[in-house]
């Protein structure tokens, strides 16, 4: 089995004083999207109605309102109507909050909104960041939400991972001090069975994924900013216009 | 009879018999010429003057998007949130109404902000006009109510919680504080009936009050005139012969209304970048917590209120409880505010405008400027924001230390003024505007 190394580019520092299990201390991986490519929210959709949506809702979302990013109401109803009958339904869970909170211990929060409370870079880091840990009751803990309730749903297709604490060595192979009585160590994740996919088209996956939850969490967001560019321009001239106006009247005061 | 010594209305064209109509039955002409339209001001206006009536524009936003708001939202504890989502995607331009609301409670506080300072650069508050400015602190203080009730509406974790946090310090007063406090609230935690009476205070009631107090304000203003840069009454100057105006007096109409449309359109343009491309404005007028719907059993790890409280909010949790009460510290942030009321009579300086006051004035200005700021800032971020000083200081928090600095000089302000506004070295004031 080859073994791959991915390396998270975590700061040292923070990891040898203890505080890496806070959430706080982990530095977020820059998520790479867009929500004006279309190709790549509609891949975010199909993963989101075929992984997310078992457990998650987005009750705030109809299906219908996928036609925004180039889907018609007929490949709506033939690909992604798992959860509802009708296009115009709202994208409702099969799973109830009751049966989550038994099942889990939690209720599974709805997504309708949570790329505008996590931010896209926090949803990045966090569905790339599952790792297999024994001591969990999942057998999964995350490097950005330290022991969650939510197993790795996606294992099959990123492989399973173990997280790894290596000594921090200078040239000539001595550990380096952090200056608070350890040693600065690196966390190093291993992947322990290969997925389906490789590592950047797991990569890929997860960013349109997030692209998605992005353009979910305010799906006016792309008119919003056409419109606004044409209401700075209208603006713009009025600001001109009565900026002359203003000036006429004004000189036989100045 | 009145209406028969009136002079006959002209200058609306085909319209000149029904304002004619209008006019001998009620004080028409009279009201607009009085409060308005033969209303004269300084001619020297600067940058600085465009706030009032930039206050007075985003009042009438607010209203006119907020009678829209209410038209699809539901001040429900189980509807509320998703009622707002609602608006945000499938109300046509219920998001535009929505961000213009939201932008525009921050741009109120803002556009306020920088009236009231204009006011301590050019001692507008001095008499004639305390009443003016009494008015213009009550207004104030319903702004921060209205803003209080308005941010529960979402029933996001941050109303709810910055709620819980603001109706407990009611708590704290002494004797009366738990009775007070669940009598705000109209139950044992911020809930559905809360809701329900923030929603009463935010659409109806405050509002009427906030009409009723810019009318007053409005009407003070031109019952004693605006002051001006130079903080000279132009009333006291002779007239000229040929207009009979003051030497240095303009009419409003239509110098001023052409050049605050100037400023209204500035505005808009400024008000549009945020509303269309920074709605969030980095979390500061929209925060992400809020974007997770109210739940009771979970407790944010770090609740903070809105930037245009948390000047306030830095002095309440600067001062140090006191037999386990944390009063002191509500007091000191009522006071804080309530201060404000006495400013004009806290003011001793011979002149009124920074122009002519010394040095004094001028660095104690530019003190509580950076020191509102400070505080500002501090109390948006969690008190170990800046770490500890080490153990031989006791391990305090450095923030809070600052934070307590801070707030002596807030107070050092307003309570020395008496002393240090008299003694400052001033130039003379001019006869005329320059």
């Amino acid at each position: 089995m080859k073994k791959i190394l991915a390396l998270f580019a975590f700061v040292s520092a923070v990891l040898g004083t203890g505080a890496f299990a806070s959430e706080a201390g982990v530095k977020l991986d820059h998520a790479p999207i867009n929500v004006g490519d279309m190709a790549s929210l509609q891949s975010g959709a199909r993963s989101f109605v075929n992984y997310c949506l078992n457990c998650h809702s987005a009750s705030m979302q109809r299906y219908n309102r996928l036609r925004d990013i180039g889907l018609t109401d007929e490949q709506i109803k033939d690909n992604l109507l798992f959860t509802a009958d009708k296009v115009g339904e709202m994208m409702t869970s099969g799973m109830t909050r009751k049966d989550g909170k038994e099942w889990f211990g939690a209720a599974p929060p709805d997504l309708s909104v949570v790329a505008r409370s996590r931010g896209a870079d926090w949803l990045y880091t966090y569905l790339r960041g599952f790792y297999r840990d024994s001591s969990t009751t999942t057998g999964w803990n995350n490097v950005v939400f330290d022991r969650v309730a939510m197993p790795h749903v996606l294992w099959q297709l990123q492989g399973e991972r173990v997280r790894k604490e290596e000594s921090l060595k200078d040239a000539e192979g001595k550990e380096i001090e952090d200056g608070h009585g350890g040693v600065r160590k690196v966390v190093k994740f291993e992947t322990v069975a290969p997925g389906s996919m490789s590592g950047s088209e797991y990569d890929v996956m997860v960013r349109d994924l997030v692209n998605y939850l992005v353009w979910m969490g305010e799906p006016n967001q792309v008119l919003r900013k056409q419109v606004g560019f044409w209401v700075l321009f209208v603006l713009g001239i009025m600001i001109a216009l009565v900026g002359l106006l203003k000036s006429a009247f004004w000189k036989d005061v100045h | 009879m009145a209406a028969a010594e009136k002079p006959p209305v002209t200058g609306f064209g085909p319209l000149n018999c029904v304002v004619g109509w209008v006019d001998a039955r009620f004080p028409l002409i009279k009201l607009w010429e009085e409060q308005w339209g033969k209303y004269i001001a300084p001619k020297n206006f600067n940058f600085w003057y465009y706030f009032g009536s930039l206050a007075a524009f985003v009042l009438v936003l607010q209203i006119v998007t907020g009678i829209f708001l209410t038209m699809n939202y539901k001040p429900d504890a189980t509807q509320a949130f998703a009622s707002v989502e609602y608006i945000m995607r499938e109300v046509p331009f219920g998001w535009l109404i929505r961000y213009m609301h939201s932008t525009g409670a921050s741009a109120f506080f803002i556009v306020v902000y920088l009236h009231m300072f204009r006011s301590l650069l050019y001692g507008s508050h001095r008499q004639p006009r305390e009443l003016l400015w009494i008015f213009g602190v009550l207004i104030y203080l319903c702004l921060m109510g209205e803003a209080f009730f308005g941010y529960l509406l979402p029933w996001g974790q941050m109303s709810f919680w910055g709620a819980q946090v603001i109706v407990n310090l009611f708590g704290s007063v002494p004797f009366i504080g738990p009775d007070l406090s669940e009598w705000i609230r109209g139950d044992y935690v911020i809930s559905d009936a809360t809701l329900n009476r923030f929603f009463a205070f935010h659409v109806i009631a405050i509002p009427l009050v906030l009409i009723g107090l810019v009318a007053a304000h409005l009407t003070a203003l031109h019952e004693v005139g605006s002051n001006n840069p130079d903080g000279v009454e132009i009333k006291k100057q002779p007239k000229d012969p040929q207009t009979g105006l003051p030497l240095d007096g303009i009419y409003s109409h239509p110098y001023y209304t052409i050049k605050d449309l100037y400023g209204v359109a500035v505005f808009l343009f400024v008000f549009a970048i945020v509303v269309f491309f920074a709605p969030e404005m980095g979390g500061y007028f929209l925060e992400a917590n809020n974007f997770i719907p109210a739940d009771s059993l979970k407790t944010p790890p770090h609740i903070a209120p809105v930037w245009y409280f948390t000047p306030y909010y830095s002095i309440l949790r600067a001062i140090p409880p006191l037999f386990n009460s944390q009063f002191p510290g509500v007091a000191a942030m009522g006071a804080a505010t309530l201060i404000l009321f006495f400013l004009p009579w806290l003011d001793r300086s011979p002149v009124k405008s920074i122009r002519y006051r010394g040095p004094i004035y001028k660095v104690a200005l530019t003190a509580f400027v950076v020191t509102f700021l400070l505080l500002g800032y501090l109390g948006t971020e969690p008190t170990n924001v800046w770490g500890q000083f080490g153990p031989w200081l006791g391990n305090v928090e450095r923030a809070t230390v600052i934070a307590r600095i801070g707030t002596l000089i807030y107070f050092a302000f307003f309570v020395l003024m008496p002393w240090y506004s008299r003694i400052d070295k001033v130039k003379p004031e001019p006869q005329r505007l320059t």
